[in-house]
């Protein structure tokens, strides 16, 4: 390797941060389904931990402060901004990455979905966008209602536009792929694998019924819409 | 369409790194690791404008994990390298706050960051000139403002044809500070090897971080190499090296260590650039049939004591309309603030914004159709230089945009139709932004067996420009494109433009298609391929300066509809369309991408966005993505996006308009229009947000 920064994503489990000083905890975290025994300063969020001492670069940091969703990854099945989690406090928990969707057969529907509607550009709101619906689909599924939703006495959700608008907008894009992420994720909640895939870590995930997701409208196809 | 079908431009070909996108796998600036990193932590100043009396360093660098402290005390000297922004630790000098005032370098990210929040610094503060104003002691006419163009520019006699039209309009639009705010904030990793300089920045041209770095820190050129492989956006905030990379540099220099800094999205507002608030005083006089005999646009905006920045916010009144008598001119203050800098559509998107809601008031006081009135002001040639636009298709573009949304059943009383607790309204307004080419290297090699190598130093920001480069290659070189692989963004490329100005596709593209060509040429006369394969190398110099003297722009037209909330006085659009035409389009796919996240910003900029000064503190007060609020998925609904056929062979070879900025232009001045006709109340100050409505609303119950 000509350059120092050459080197390429390696796990380090050397921890600079572990340098005598701030006060850390052993603990070990499980991403992936793979165990991770890790010395953790323990003011470092789960984001910096996964980012910086797993090399799971995926969830990525667009503010640090819960506010943009670009860090989004899956707890126990659930979506979470791991910028405000600690990461000692995820011990014990189920963390799932980006980079932990895809597996042997493929991408994840999710996945394939922005792929097929072009739904991101710089690609850097794009891990926790796919990760956030993928936890919303579940929460749908689960029957958990929205501001977007018309009547919450009906059994199951009616994904429709303005649903996935509602429940996605925590995941800002400021190259404004909205339009296409929207039918993306409708994509993957129509996809007949969508119930397997979006459980394909579904040890992890708490118990849901598996209400019946709809699909409401239809999002118009990416590129047959233009000339 | 598949990448291994027989390439043919305008294909809807899905982006080639998109794989790495949606796994994770591409890696940004701040994602490369290094071995015995440290981490770079910028303290800030907390004062506008003074003096650094003392800095505490001392019981910094007592803590744990904390390598070093650079301050203007110990920090490396740098030359200049024409941009006073990177001039960083340099002097005692505070110029805005914000400003870098010590550089924390530690083994972790929290001891860095701990690190410099306990800094304690002593400042001899000296006050403060933060608040823009037309009427500003300090306004002065710069020499020239960005891009080259004219401070001001005068024809015939704007007042006397006041004296004699038919309708006038005579007022004051506003846009307040504006945030770039990329998903990805700035960042950089540097290393130094003996004198060897490996960058990774978050940078929308490597060329310019080479040259600055090897300038302002005496190096060889040939011993320093940037790359940026995946940059998460930059919408002009990356289009030069910001204070981040000259920081890193430094401090792998002092440290002999791999350095990496990432600005916080709070850092982010003071040092990485902003769109400067912006005052425009537009008049319009026309006659009664509507034709314009006088436009006048004098703008006001700032910059800062250590950089002057222009913004030629009138430049776009000078080409869009024709009129005899025309007056545009900018006005500029040096306040003691961060310097603005490039945001998408710099000029053209708060310019057009202020011509067009100048126009749409037109339309208001003249009764006649904002579309109509647009078109009878079409000019035969550019009205300011005289010279025929290369294609301008301003008006195919209103009139399949008005046939699109149902413009002719439009009823243009203003607010009478009611839905509910909503008002609901539709407007319009055009866009133009310049085509522009720049020089470009690229270079091409053929290996046995019908590969290709393709290295061009373009940037892929989001746009698009790895597929699109690749799309390019592979039509000259008559292969598909999964024949071609592709090298950008990497300085040791033959020297490229930036990714900026809507200009890079026509610039690299074009230096692409001549090398693919006269690979193609020579292939075909006979040149044998080696092992090591048959590489030429092209730069476009001549070509680009060969282009014959014309106006050359792109242009859209926007049609919202607007629906205003009674009892909040919010704003929501359920519709917006977008018909541009802007040459050739490369990509279908992408393209479309492009344009609608363009008129996703500018529906932000319409709606949300604004940097609140608190002119106590001297400083935006609203510095985060929770108090400044970018447009979320919820609030964008029904936009669509279409564009015109239009060839223009007096363009790059590829025959494309860059379509990076042409969607966020005009799209504000659309939804005033809109918002405007659902109420009666014309909004000149954006955003156009609850309060400036609320008062003047009718009753929600009559
Ligand atoms: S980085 Fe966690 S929400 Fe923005
Ligand atoms: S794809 Fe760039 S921020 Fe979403």
């Amino acid at each position: 390797m000509e350059h120092a920064v050459d080197v390429l994503p390696t796990t380090d489990e050397s921890a600079a941060t572990a340098s005598a000083g701030p006060p850390t905890t052993r603990v070990t975290l499980d991403v992936n389904g793979s165990e991770h025994p890790l010395d953790i300063d323990n003011r470092m969020s789960l984001l910096d931990a996964l980012r910086e001492k797993l090399a799971l670069t995926g969830s990525k940091k667009g503010c640090d402060h819960g506010q943009c969703g670009a860090c989004t990854v899956l707890i126990d099945g659930r979506r979470a901004n791991s910028c405000l989690t600690l990461a000692v406090s995820a011990e014990g928990s189920a963390i799932t990455t980006v980079e932990g969707l895809a597996d042997d057969e493929g991408l994840h529907p999710v996945q394939q979905a922005f792929l097929d509607r072009d739904a991101y550009q710089c690609g850097y709101c794009t891990p926790g966008q796919i990760c956030s619906a993928i936890g919303m689909l579940r929460e749908a599924r689960a029957g958990w209602p929205s501001h977007a939703t018309h009547d919450v006495a009906l059994d199951g959700v009616v994904l429709d536009d303005d649903e996935v608008r509602e429940r996605m907008s925590g995941n800002l894009c400021r190259c404004g792929a909205y339009v296409n992420i929207v039918p993306a994720v409708l994509d993957a909640a129509e996809g007949s694998a969508m119930r397997d895939a979006a459980d394909s870590h579904a040890a992890h995930a708490p118990d849901v019924p598996d209400a019946s997701v709809t699909r409401g409208t239809t999002a118009p196809d990416t590129t047959a819409a233009t000339r | 369409m598949s990448i291994d079908a027989p390439a043919v431009l305008g294909e809807p070909i899905p982006r080639l790194e998109g794989r790495q996108k949606v796994t994770g796998e591409a890696l940004y600036a701040y994602e490369y690791r290094a071995d015995e990193v440290l981490y770079a932590w910028p303290v800030q100043s907390t004062i506008v404008t003074g003096r650094i009396l003392r800095l505490h360093t001392d019981v910094v660098l007592a803590m744990t994990g904390v390598v070093e402290v650079l301050t203007h005390l110990n920090a490396p000297k740098l030359a200049d390298g024409d941009d006073g922004e990177l001039l960083v630790l340099q002097s005692d000098r505070v110029a805005y706050r914000g400003q870098v005032v010590a550089l924390v370098l530690a083994t972790s990210i929290d001891t860095a960051r701990e690190a410099a929040a306990a800094l304690d610094v002593d400042y001899q503060n000296d006050g403060l000139d933060v608040e823009l104003s037309a009427e500003h002691p300090k306004l002065y006419a710069p020499e020239e403002v960005n891009a080259g163009f004219a401070t001001d520019s005068e024809q015939g006699y704007v007042d006397a044809a006041f004296a004699t039209a038919a309708f006038t309009t005579d007022e004051v639009y506003t846009t307040p500070a504006l945030f770039n705010n990329p998903m990805e904030p700035h960042a950089t990793l540097a290393a130094f090897d003996g004198e060897r300089l490996d960058v990774r920045d978050s940078s929308q041209g490597t060329s310019s971080v080479q040259q600055t770095l090897s300038t302002m820190f005496g190096l060889d050129p040939a011993n320093v190499r940037v790359r940026s492989e995946h940059v998460g956006g930059g919408f002009g905030s990356k289009g030069s090296p910001r204070p981040n990379v000259i920081l890193a540099v430094m401090a792998a220099r002092v440290t002999g260590r791999p350095v990496k800094i990432a600005y916080t999205r709070q850092m982010m507002f003071a040092l990485a650039g902003y769109r400067t608030p912006t005052i425009s005083h537009v008049r319009l006089a026309a006659n009664a049939d509507g034709r314009l005999t006088a436009i006048s646009h004098q703008s006001y905006t700032q910059t800062s004591t250590i950089q002057e920045f222009a913004e030629q916010v009138a430049e776009p009144s000078r080409h869009l309309y024709a009129a005899p008598n025309r007056l545009m001119t900018h006005r500029l203050a040096a306040l003691d603030v961060p310097t603005p800098r490039w945001m998408r559509a710099p000029g053209e998107a708060p310019g057009v914004y202020a011509l067009e809601s100048a126009m749409d008031d037109l339309a208001t006081v003249s009764g006649i159709d904002p579309v109509e009135l647009r078109i009878a002001n079409e000019p035969d040639v550019d009205p300011e230089s005289g010279t025929a636009f290369s294609s301008r298709n301003l008006v195919g573009c209103l009139r399949r945009g008005a046939e699109l949304f149902g413009w002719a059943e439009r009823d243009p009383r203003l607010g009478i139709r009611r839905d509910g607790r909503f008002l609901v309204g539709t407007g319009v307004a055009a866009g133009m932004y310049p085509a522009m080419t720049s020089a470009s290297g690229a270079r091409v090699r053929a290996l046995p067996g019908g590969r290709y190598e393709l290295g061009v130093n373009a940037t892929d920001i989001g746009q698009g420009a790895r597929t699109v480069m690749a799309q390019i290659a592979a039509d000259a070189l008559g292969v598909p494109v999964s024949a071609i692989s592709v090298d950008l963004a990497d300085s040791t490329l033959p020297k490229g433009p930036v990714a900026g100005g809507s200009s890079g596709t026509a610039s690299w593209g074009w230096a692409v298609t001549k090398a693919c060509e006269r690979l193609r040429s020579e292939l075909a006369a006979g040149a044998p391929v080696p092992p090591e394969g048959y590489e030429v190398e092209v730069e476009t110099s001549v070509d680009v300066d060969a282009m014959a003297p014309l106006a050359r722009f792109a242009f859209g037209a926007h049609f919202v509809e607007a629906r205003v909330d009674l009892d909040s006085g919010e704003v929501t659009m359920p519709r917006m369309l977008g018909v541009f035409a802007a040459g050739r389009i490369l990509n279908a796919r992408t393209a479309r991408s492009q344009f609608l996240g363009g008129m996703t910003m500018g529906l932000s900029m319409a709606l949300h966005e604004r940097g609140e000064l608190d002119a106590v503190l001297g400083d935006y007060a609203n510095h985060d993505l929770a108090t400044y609020h970018v447009a979320a998925n919820a609030d964008v609904r029904d936009l669509r996006v279409e564009w015109l056929e239009e060839e223009d062979r007096q363009l790059a070879p590829m025959g494309g308009k860059g379509i990076g900025e042409i969607g966020i232009v005009g799209t504000a001045a659309a939804v005033a229009s809109a918002v405007r006709h659902a109420t009666g109340v014309k909004v000149r100050d954006l955003p156009i947000q609850p309060d400036r409505l609320i008062g003047q609303l009718p009753p929600r119950f009559l």
